[in-house]
C-alpha cells in the first residue's frame, strides 16, 4: 500500500484512528492559534503548549476557489483536471476560527452555521512515491 | 509648527505600458509632479518611494538627476504610497526639510497576484493547499458580512456600476466602458460572492506628489492643497485579516478603523466634514464595508446609502470618483497616491466631468491591504 505521510509536520495528529487538528495554547492568557507557535499573538508570551482543537466546528464563513491559483499551489492537478474547491473559516469549539479546504465546491451546499467535521485528504504525490496529506472540512449534515 | 502642503501632482496612468518599465512610468509620474509645482527635481531636499514589484524606487536618482538628495525606499504593502507620505508629512512637520517628493510605480504580471508564504511568516503548506489568495480573503470577509449586516448582491453591483461609470468619464481611468447591471450581474464568478467585475485587477503606473511647508506654497500652486494628517496602522490581535491560518474568537476592529479614528482626531475633524472620499475598493465589498470602518456610516446603512447613491458623484459623500481601484487597477506601490491625487484635484476644482459639485473643501483617502496595514489622509483647500 502506498505510504502516506502528513504535507507538514505539526498540523493534525498523525497517524490517528480520529485525527484531529493541533494547535497551541497560551499558557499566560489561555488564547489558541493554528498551527502551533511558540510565542503568543495576543500577549507575546513565550509559554505555550501544544494542545488537540478537535475535528469539528461550524461554518464561520465560505467562498469558492473557482480558478486555479498559481504557484506556489502545488497539487497533482492540471489545469485540465483542476476542480474548484470550497474555503472556508471553521470555528472550534474553543472558539478559534481555522482557515480550511472545504469538500464541498458549490455554493449550494454551503452556507454560515453549517456543522462541518474533519477528514484528511490527499494534495499530491511526492518524488519517492508517498501520498502527501493535508486536512480539510467536510459538511456534517447534507444541506 | 508649519503646515504641509502638497504643491505639485503627477501621475502615469494606470493599466498596461507595454514598453515602459515600472520605474520609468514613476520617473514620468515624478517630472509631471515637480513640473506641476512649477519647479525643478534638484529643488527636493528629500524624496520617499516605493514599489513592490518594479524595483527600488531610489534607482529614479539614475532618470531624473544625481543631486544627493536623501532617498528613502519604503516598502509597506498596500500602505506603500500612505506609509511615504506619512515620512514626507513628518519630515516636514518637523523642520528638517522645506520641498520634497513622494514617489510609487508598480509594474505587476496579469492574473492574481501570487504571494510567497515564506515572505509572509507561513509555512510552504498554506500555498501549496491553495489558501494563500487574497481574492478568498476578501470574498469571505463579505460572505459574512452580509449575513452580519443584511448586504445585498445588489449592493455589490451598484458599487461596481459606479465605479465603471466614474471610470468612464475620466480619461487617465484604465476602464472607461462604462457596465450594465446586466453585464455586472452575468459576468463569470471569481470567488462567491464575488465576480469578475468585482474585483481590481493588478496593474502598472506610477504617481507622485511634491509637498512643501504650506506657508511657502503660494510660490508653487495657487491652489495648494493641506495634508492634515496621515496616518498609517497595523492589526490588532482579533482583526480579522487576509493570509491568516487562524482567526481569534473575538473579532477587534480592523487596521482602518484605529487608522481613520487617529486621523480624524489629528486632524480636528469628523467624518461629516468629508466632502469627498477615496475609500481602498480592491473589490466592492471593500467599498461596502469601508464606508462603516471610516465611520461614515453604521454597519449595514450602505444597503440603504447605496440605494440612494449617497455615493455617486452628485451624492451626500461621493466615493472614488475617478473609478478607484476597480476602474484604474492596482498597481500597488502607486496606488494610495493616486487616491491622494484624485482628492487633490477634486479640491483644486480640476477633475473635469467627474467633479463634485459646490467646491469640496475637505477630502478623505483611505488604504487597506495585506498583511493587515491600513493608510488614512485628511487632506483641505
Amino acid at each position: 500500500m502506498q505510504t502516506q505521510e502528513p504535507l507538514h509536520p505539526g498540523l493534525f495528529s498523525w497517524p490517528d484512528s480520529a485525527p484531529e487538528l493541533l494547535g497551541s495554547r497560551c499558557s499566560d492568557c489561555g488564547e489558541h492559534a493554528f498551527p502551533s507557535q511558540s510565542s503568543c499573538r495576543a500577549c507575546g508570551s513565550e509559554r505555550t503548549e501544544i494542545v488537540g482543537l478537535g475535528n469539528s466546528g461550524t461554518l464561520w464563513t465560505w467562498t469558492i476557489q473557482s480558478f486555479m491559483p498559481k504557484a506556489p499551489y502545488f497539487t497533482d492537478e492540471t489545469p485540465e483536471s483542476f476542480r474548484p474547491y470550497g474555503v472556508g473559516y471553521v470555528e472550534l469549539a474553543c472558539g478559534l476560527k481555522v482557515e480550511s479546504r472545504l469538500h464541498e465546491n458549490s455554493a449550494d451546499a454551503l452556507q454560515i452555521g453549517l456543522p462541518m467535521s474533519l477528514e484528511i485528504v490527499p494534495v499530491r504525490q511526492d518524488d519517492k512515491g508517498a501520498q502527501l496529506m493535508t486536512f480539510q472540512f467536510r459538511s456534517a449534515e447534507a444541506l | 509648527m508649519t503646515d504641509v502642503a502638497i504643491v505639485g501632482l503627477g501621475l502615469h496612468p494606470f493599466g498596461r505600458s507595454p514598453s515602459l518599465s515600472g520605474l520609468e512610468q514613476g520617473a514620468i509620474a515624478a517630472r509631471a509632479a515637480i513640473a506641476d509645482a512649477g519647479t525643478e527635481f534638484k529643488a527636493m531636499e528629500f524624496a520617499f518611494g516605493g514599489s513592490q514589484d518594479a524595483g527600488n524606487a531610489d534607482s529614479l536618482v539614475n532618470l531624473l538627476g544625481l543631486t544627493g538628495l536623501q532617498f528613502t525606499n519604503i516598502w509597506n504593502g498596500c500602505a506603500t504610497g500612505g506609509s511615504s507620505l506619512n515620512a514626507a508629512y513628518s519630515a516636514i512637520k518637523s523642520g528638517q526639510y522645506d520641498m520634497g517628493l513622494v514617489v510609487g510605480f508598480d509594474k505587476h504580471a496579469r492574473g492574481a497576484f501570487n504571494p510567497q508564504p515564506k515572505d509572509w511568516g507561513l509555512d510552504d503548506w498554506y500555498g501549496e493547499t491553495g489558501l494563500m489568495l487574497t481574492t478568498q480573503y476578501f470574498a469571505m470577509k463579505i460572505k459574512r458580512y452580509m449575513h452580519d449586516h443584511g448586504i445585498s448582491r445588489d449592493t455589490l453591483v451598484r458599487v461596481a456600476e459606479k465605479a465603471f461609470r466614474n471610470g468612464s468619464i475620466t480619461p487617465t481611468a484604465w476602464r472607461q466602458t462604462a457596465l450594465t447591471t446586466e453585464d455586472i450581474e452575468q459576468a463569470p464568478m471569481v470567488s462567491e460572492p464575488l465576480n469578475k467585475y468585482m474585483f481590481c485587477s493588478p496593474a502598472e503606473g506610477g504617481c507622485a506628489l511634491v509637498l512643501c511647508r504650506a506657508d511657502i506654497a503660494q510660490k508653487y500652486t495657487p491652489t495648494p492643497v493641506l495634508l492634515r494628517s496621515a496616518v498609517v496602522r497595523s492589526r490588532h490581535y482579533g482583526s480579522f485579516e487576509v493570509f491568516s491560518p487562524s482567526q481569534a474568537p473575538a473579532v477587534a476592529p480592523s487596521p482602518t478603523v484605529t487608522a481613520s479614528r487617529a486621523a480624524f482626531e489629528f486632524a480636528g475633524i469628523g467624518p461629516g466634514d468629508i466632502d469627498v472620499a477615496q475609500l481602498q475598493d480592491t473589490e466592492v465589498g471593500a467599498e461596502i464595508m469601508h464606508l462603516a470602518e471610516n465611520g461614515f456610516c453604521e454597519h449595514g446603512e450602505q444597503e440603504h446609502w447605496l440605494q440612494e447613491g449617497a455615493t455617486e458623484i452628485n451624492g451626500k459623500l461621493p466615493v472614488n470618483t475617478d473609478g478607484g481601484c476597480l476602474a484604474n487597477g492596482e498597481p500597488v506601490g502607486a496606488s494610495g497616491l493616486r487616491q491622494v491625487y484624485e482628492i487633490c484635484h477634486q479640491l483644486r476644482g480640476t477633475a473635469g466631468a467627474r467633479q463634485v459639485p459646490n467646491t469640496p473643501k475637505v477630502g478623505y483617502t483611505h488604504v487597506y491591504g495585506a498583511p493587515g496595514i491600513s493608510g488614512v489622509n485628511i487632506l483641505t483647500t
